[in-house]
């Protein structure tokens, strides 16, 4: 242990995670349009992870109908560049304030359930959406319909060009995503949901306000649902029920990435996503079996380590690599470890 | 429309049965089992090996597989469940193991069975009717499955409130502290109520193979529909459960009747406004 305190764990975790934030915006540059698509996914799933994390981490809304958020931004999108017509740039940007107004609704009935009820309940929730999505006939109605071409040019004519702005919309969204995110938890807000992680009825005693912080949390999320929906529906260029509602890639995906990365610290998320893509190329030959690979390594990190990868190199690594918390934490690894060190300290004190 | 709504009330006993295990696991155990479709599912598959590997009738594979379900129930909660919901007392890890193991029994049936629909011989029981009058005919099957619902919910209803074991499983679920205190051994009496419900689920998996189909990813719109029945009786109300069951089928039903793509959403609509108007349920506890 006495080495590991010398190693500067947390400047090369921060350095790790500064290289991977590097490499993304250089990807433009360096990678091939496939790789390329690869990433724009990857980033996608960042931000559903993220929001995950936020809602079922730290507000203890365990979702289990994100992908409910996603298809309605999917098919706002569809709606504004094609059947309204406006420029599909601004259809993009339209797609989370439609997922906005369709969590309004959504909370008042899901909010009336509690604790593994209201999992469930966002399930139905979106099951309704997907259901519902599926009646329109102006939407293609169960098969779905593809982007037209004139709308997917837009984005450029070239396949490459296509490919760079499309990722550079990602790029910025997960950039937005993740730092007013940040910024939400280093606000009274994200102090009081870090309390509500730890322990809810000490956070309530104490005066955080709950029900306040649950609503703020689950409102934040869905625009950024319903972005990262447009997104998706320019890299899949189609809409259908099945593909825009998908609970598999949107929500089963997500809650294996956020589970295994470290749920309740901003760290887990980013290192389950990046994780997710390094094995998601050896489990794809697997079939079948990499769901189930995938779940039972949801439940042994669940009965092992709640906390995840990073709760794993947490007990290492002597802080947190983004401080979402103020105040410089004691760690047991900090604390004076020799007699010298704490007499060093007693004649360091100022008398009085 | 009176036929629709005769033939929802049948299709109501079969949801019921979907939804007293749930209803069971959420009053006693006080949790939400996510798995719940997908084992009635599992259940089902094991049943059509059994008919179709051994040639055995459904009644003679169901009469074997009550006790595995038991003590797949029993071992399910003493060594899973129990584990999490002691050690880490929140909503998150429940929630998170079972939706995990959902996903581990829907892929693994498919990896072994394929994903096409199936449907369990039930020896020509499938097509009897009773010929009522007025344009309705009531199927023997789907009667059966009705009066089977009954049956269950009042079985369960005596085991809960007239015999020993049952005194012990309402003890545990009122308060485990005192029951702990008067030494219940409160793990044995949750994993022989999560046993209980695994009879529940052979039982509803035997009817509901035979009668429906259904394929290795069909648990989820079980769950969907068990957990709507549930919230609508009241939580933890068995009759309760069968009257939610009965809603949601008779919903589906009439929905299907004006446009048979409206089935689903029919149901899952007409159980968002009851509850908007009833959150607590019909016959809350």
């Amino acid at each position: 242990m006495a080495l590991l305190e010398k190693i500067p764990l947390v400047s090369i975790g921060r350095g790790i995670l500064a290289l991977l934030a590097v490499m993304l915006f250089a990807a433009p540059w360096i990678f091939d349009p496939a790789s390329l698509q690869i990433l724009t996914e990857l980033l996608c799933l960042l931000v559903l992870a993220v929001m995950w994390n936020l809602l079922a981490g730290y507000a203890d809304i365990v979702t289990i109908g994100q992908h409910g958020f996603v298809g309605i931004g999917c098919y706002a999108f569809y709606a504004f560049a094609v059947l309204v017509g406006v420029d599909p740039f601004l259809a993009v940007l339209l797609a989370g304030p439609v997922a906005l107004v369709f969590a309004l609704p959504a909370m008042v009935i899901i909010f009336r359930l509690r604790a593994a009820y209201l999992s469930v309940g966002t399930w139905v929730v979106a099951e309704v959406m997907m259901l519902g999505a599926g009646k329109f006939s102006a939407f293609g109605a169960g098969l779905g319909v593809s982007l037209p071409v004139s709308v997917v040019r837009r984005f450029g004519s070239q396949i490459v060009e296509r490919f760079t702005t499309i990722y550079v919309m990602s790029l910025i969204l997960a950039v937005v995503a993740m730092g007013a995110t940040y910024i939400l938890m280093r606000s009274a807000t994200g102090i009081g949901l870090t309390a509500m992680r730890d322990n809810e009825e000490a956070a309530g005693t104490a005066g955080v306000n709950l029900f306040r912080s649950r609503v703020i949390c689950f409102l934040w999320t869905a625009p950024f649902l319903g972005f990262a929906g447009a997104l998706i529906t320019l890299q899949k260029l189609r809409i259908a029920p099945a593909a825009s509602f998908s609970i598999i890639d949107w929500t089963v995906y997500v809650i294996f990435i956020v589970v295994i990365g470290g749920v309740g610290s901003f760290e887990g998320p980013i290192i389950g996503t990046f994780v997710f893509f390094v094995i998601r190329e050896y489990l794809q030959g697997w079939g079948v079996w990499h769901f189930i690979v995938l779940g039972c390594a949801a439940i042994a990190v669940i009965l092992i380590e709640p906390r995840g990868i990073w709760g794993i190199l947490r007990r290492v690594v002597p802080g947190d690599l983004i401080p979402v918390s103020h105040s410089p934490r004691l760690t047991t690894h900090t604390k004076p470890s020799s007699k010298w060190q704490s007499l060093k300290d007693r004649l360091s004190r100022k008398p009085g | 429309m009176m036929n629709e709504i005769i033939q929802g009330i049948l299709l109501g006993g079969l949801y019921a049965m979907f939804a007293v295990g749930l209803s069971l696991s959420v009053g006693v155990m006080r949790f939400v089992n996510i798995a719940h479709g997908d084992l009635i599912v599992l259940v089902s598959f094991l049943l059509l090996t059994l008919t179709t590997r051994l040639g055995l009738s459904v009644i003679a594979a169901t009469a074997i597989v009550i006790p595995l379900t038991f003590a797949g129930g029993y071992l399910l909660q003493r060594l899973l469940l129990q584990r999490v919901l002691s050690r880490n007392n929140n909503v998150l890890a429940i929630v998170l193991v079972t939706f995990g193991l959902s996903i581990i029994i829907q892929y693994s049936l498919q990896g072994i069975y394929g994903a096409d629909t199936r449907l369990v011989s039930g020896g020509g029981i499938q097509t009897a009717t009773i010929v009522v009058g007025g344009g309705v005919n009531i199927g023997v099957l789907p009667l059966a499955i009705f009066l089977a619902a009954v049956a269950l919910v009042s079985a369960l209803d005596l085991l809960l409130y007239r015999t020993r074991l049952g005194a012990r499983i309402r003890a545990v679920s009122d308060d485990i502290g005192s029951a702990n205190l008067i030494g219940l051994p409160s793990a044995r009496i949750y994993a022989a109520a999560m046993g209980i419900v695994g009879v529940t689920i052979a039982v509803c998996a035997a009817f509901m193979s035979v009668w429906t189909n259904f394929d290795p990813t069909s648990g989820s719109s079980r769950l969907l529909i068990a957990f709507e029945a549930v919230v609508l009786g009241g939580l933890g109300s068995l009759w309760g459960t069968l009257a939610g069951g009965i809603i949601v089928a008779v919903a589906q039903s009439i929905g299907a009747h004006f446009d048979a793509g409206w089935q689903l959403l029919a149901g899952h609509l007409v159980f968002l406004v009851v509850f908007l108007i009833r959150p607590q349920g019909l016959f809350p506890k």
